[in-house]
């Protein structure tokens, strides 16, 4: 157990004591004793970042055991990408910490223990998922956050919209992680490990496997569908009822990139094939266009934030899909060219951590003060929240990529990631490469335009004080610190990228990308090429279509705010349950007689389908094994047959029960004559008291009436009942054909010559009742004993009906 | 000789056997249904003791002293049944 164990478990161990915390302590807030937590783990952290460039560090690995025997075992690995994941969880963490503090303390009824309770299992739970190496404690810590997700976004339950997205996100984030926990148990089966770090080794094995296509695409759902990758997106606008810390944490720099680390984290191992980069570049990069247009027709500034965080995370994505190319050509000049594309992509997470936690946080101080967050009811803020707005414009312009933020950096790098894509000899690309600048820059054009819809919809225009339920006016300070630190990091990173360059974005390329050389230096002034102008034209068309804005607004499109994968989603669902409703309606008809059928035909199919695998069917009885059959025990045998089958013809209940007893009389007569005087005995005595019982109860029956059957029906049952005598009959003559060729000797010779001796007993039949095998007769006895006392209890006891028995 | 004199007198029972469940099917009464039950009861008895003789064992005396008790227990049950409609009465009523 070292530190890092401790501090991937400190969340939990603080989560059992806010109960008390908060009860104890009623005056205090209860989230200034939970800030402590992520700002010393930040700043634990922040020590194995290295200065300068190459320097890196030796990634740290350390070993837990858990399940052993089962190569199961807790094992923090950290390296630059974990290292990069665990300072945004515990960075962001501690802001959002201090945020939700301001947030949620003028609401006195506010159950915050839940709320901090929740929040510190999910923190634990994704440093978790990010410094694990084992595949099945990334998968225990992944559900976790599933789970926490969940309560988090229906902590106000009493709402039906918080119950509807938390179970929408459930339902969607779980289905992806038990695909990816078949991708993670298909990666054991081909490389027989579960360490991460065991599987990179082998990835020439796993790329050579028969079974890499359904890994991968096991693999990538899970991360697909927690990164919001489409269509798994919906589940992420219906996650904004959450409480607005909880989105600005969870929804935007978080969870949603759980997705992307493991995308990350597999790149070494899948890099390189053509399945992995079409899969993800393409997903991200429909993700990327898909989200930026349907932003722009969102009306709540916290459903803009989140088509814009599913298309950022497109961004990522793409970036990452183009970047595993490189590891196609090996550590050779001509893969170099393409790495800029995972710098961008590592460069952009960071960034987009940092902006969109400030807009987030801006949202939420904008909902606070004024009550909506409808872009129709707000306007002209701009003078009422100074802080709020430059918060807002310098994160907006971030996020649409202009100079001097961090934004325009990983814009220009991912155009040139883009139009270095146009160039590659491999996967089909000489074909298709055209479509990834297009959309890309589709893609930012719409991003400008939400971008300043956000923007001038909010702070601009008019002032509308009657559409707000309170009087605007700016947030307390301590709200504003959380925002304005982050929007600081925005700008410092845009003025003085190579902070980040070195410090952090290297070990992670080390990470993704081991054995190659980059180039990561970061400056503003590309010169004149290609990306500037494209930059230059999403500029120029964004503030086009914007000045138009009023044309566009009327139509269709634009007029509808839910997404049109919902109606799949929710037709899906009912479907689901209309569809299991009336399979369950089909087959449990309530009828004892059908399931009666039902087991009868599978019995017969069962035993058939069998007995003709086996090629069982054998009926080469040896005529000298058989004994002759005297004329009486042909007559007797005749008589059961007839008298049976005259059964089902009486329809007298008392005639039934004589012509049954009188079956039971010609059984025993049938034991007799095959020599088995006990069990001749026996069988007369229970058939007279079950003829006398039969009597006893029907007396009190109705008549029996004839039932009128459909014919299809009669048929039916006649076909079944006729199938169950010749299955049965046929396996009788084949055991008896078999039972020739197959010469055991039988047991009873043993008992025939040790009855004597050993018991002292001449009948043998009793002595192996109460000797040989006297087991089976106490429990037979026991069986009798309850079959007593339940008709005791049947008649004695009459329940009125509603008693708890 | 007394093995086929014995073999006879079995098939004879057992076809009276047969003759007796003629009754118990189509018997108009419950009545006439009883008394062929008691008559089967009977034929029963002396078709195991021909059996005795041809096995050559007196293990199935039992079995012929139970069917005795039984028949007429059976018939009893079913007599007082037609009777009254009960084959057990309550107590002191």
């Amino acid at each position: 157990m070292s530190l890092l164990h401790l501090l991937v478990l400190s969340p939990f161990i603080l989560a059992l004591f806010i109960p008390f915390l908060y009860k104890w302590f009623r005056n205090v807030h209860t989230g200034w004793f939970i800030l402590p937590l992520p700002v010393l783990l930040f700043v634990y952290l922040i020590q194995f970042v290295s200065a300068g460039p190459g320097l890196g560090f030796e990634p740290i690995m350390e070993t837990v055991p858990w399940v052993p025997s089962l190569g199961i075992n807790f094992t923090i690995y950290l390296d630059g990408l974990s290292l990069l994941f665990a300072l945004l969880i515990t960075g962001i963490g501690a802001l959002v910490v201090l945020y939700s503090i301001f947030y949620i303390a003028n609401k006195k009824d506010e159950p915050l223990n839940n709320f901090y309770v929740y929040l510190l299992m999910f923190m634990g739970a994704m440093l978790g998922v990010v410094l694990s190496d084992n595949l099945i404690v990334i998968y225990v810590f992944w559900e976790l956050t599933s789970l926490a997700s969940s309560l988090l976004i229906a902590y106000w339950f009493h709402k039906e919209k918080s119950r509807y997205g938390a179970q929408k996100s459930m339902l969607i984030t779980v289905t992806g992680g038990f695909a990816m926990l078949a991708g993670f148990s298909l990666l054991y089966v081909i490389t027989g490990t579960f360490s991460i770090q065991g599987i990179i080794e082998q990835s020439q094995v796993v790329i050579e496997s028969p079974l890499l296509v359904p890994t991968v695409l096991l693999v990538l759902l899970g991360a697909f569908t927690k990164s919001a990758q489409f269509p798994f997106h919906i589940w992420l606008p219906d996650a904004m009822e959450a409480p607005t810390p909880v989105s600005a944490y969870l929804h935007s720099a978080t969870m949603v990139k759980a997705g992307i680390y493991l995308v990350a984290r597999f790149t070494p191992v899948f890099g390189g094939t053509s399945i992995w980069f079409w899969v993800v570049s393409l997903a991200g990069l429909i993700t990327l266009t898909w989200g930026s247009i349907s932003a722009v027709r969102q009306k709540d500034l916290k459903g803009i934030l989140a088509f814009s965080t599913i298309s950022q995370l497109g961004l990522i994505m793409s970036l990452l899909g183009l970047g595993s190319a490189a590891l196609y050509f090996d550590v050779a000049e001509e893969g170099q060219v393409y790495t800029v594309a995972t710098m961008a992509a590592v460069f952009h997470l960071i960034n987009h951590a940092t902006f969109k936690g400030g807009l987030f946080m801006a949202v939420g101080i904008i909902d606070h003060e004024t009550g909506t967050r409808d872009i129709r009811k707000l306007g002209g803020l701009m003078a009422l929240m100074p802080i709020t707005f430059t918060i807002s414009l310098i994160g907006l312009a971030s996020m649409a990529g202009l100079p001097p933020f961090n934004g325009f950096l990983s814009k220009e790098m991912f155009f040139t990631g883009v139009l270095d894509a146009t160039g590659l000899e491999v996967f089909n690309m000489q074909t298709f490469g055209l479509i990834f600048p297009v959309f890309a820059w589709i893609a930012s054009i719409f991003t400008f335009l939400y971008c300043l819809i956000m923007l001038f919809k909010t702070f601009f225009g008019n002032y509308q004080p009657e559409k707000l339920e309170k009087e605007a006016h700016e947030a307390p300070i301590g709200m504003l610190i959380s925002p304005i630190i982050l929007i600081s990091l925005v700008v410092i990173i845009g003025l003085f990228p190579n902070i980040v360059s070195y410090t952090l974005i290297e070990p992670v390329m080390n990470s993704i990308l081991p054995g190659f050389q980059f180039d990561v230096n970061l400056y503003h002034w590309h010169g004149l090429n290609t990306e500037l102008f494209m930059t230059l034209g999403v500029i120029v068309f964004g503030s086009l279509i914007y000045m138009n804005l009023g044309r566009w607004q009327e139509t269709y499109f634009f007029l509808r705010e839910r997404d049109p994968f919902n109606q799949v989603y929710d037709r899906g669902l009912d479907g689901l349950i209309t569809g299991a409703q009336g399979v369950t309606n089909v087959q449990m008809t309530g009828l004892l007689r059908d399931y009666f059928a039902y087991m009868i035909v599978f019995m017969v199919g069962a035993l058939t389908v069998t007995m003709y695998w086996f090629d069982a069917f054998t009926f080469a009885v040896d005529p000298d094994s058989m004994a002759s059959i005297p004329v009486f025990a042909a007559i007797i045998v005749a008589l059961t047959a007839i008298v049976s089958l005259s059964l089902p013809f009486i329809h007298h209940r008392v005639s039934a029960i004589i012509v049954l007893g009188v079956v039971g009389f010609l059984v025993a007569l049938l034991f007799v004559v095959f020599r088995a005087p006990d069990l001749a005995l026996t069988q007369l005595l229970v058939e007279t008291v079950m003829v006398v019982l039969l009597l006893l109860c029907f007396y009190f029956l109705p008549e029996l009436k004839k039932e009128d059957f459909k014919p299809r029906f009669r048929w039916l049952n006649l076909v079944i009942s006729i199938s169950v005598g010749l299955i049965v009959s046929l396996i009788g003559i084949s055991t008896l054909a078999l039972s020739d060729t197959a010469q055991f000797e039988s047991i009873s010779e043993y008992f025939i010559e040790n009855t004597y001796e050993l018991t002292g007993g001449k009948n043998m039949v009793n002595m192996i009742l109460d000797d040989f095998r006297a087991l089976d007769t106490i429990l037979e006895v026991l069986v009798l004993g309850i079959a007593a006392l339940g008709v005791v209890a049947l008649i004695k006891m009459r329940f009125k009906g509603g008693e708890d028995v | 000789m007394l093995y086929t004199i014995a073999n006879v007198c079995l098939v004879l029972m057992a076809l009276s056997i047969a003759v007796l469940f003629i009754r118990v099917i189509i018997g108009p009464t419950l009545s006439d249904r009883v008394v062929a039950l008691d008559t089967i009861g009977i034929n029963l008895i002396g078709f195991i003791g021909i059996i005795m003789l041809i096995q050559n064992t007196i293990a199935y005396s039992e079995v012929i002293l139970v069917i005795a008790i039984l028949a007429f227990v059976g018939s009893i049950a079913f007599a007082k049944f037609i009777e009254g409609g009960v084959v057990i009465d309550r107590g002191d009523r």
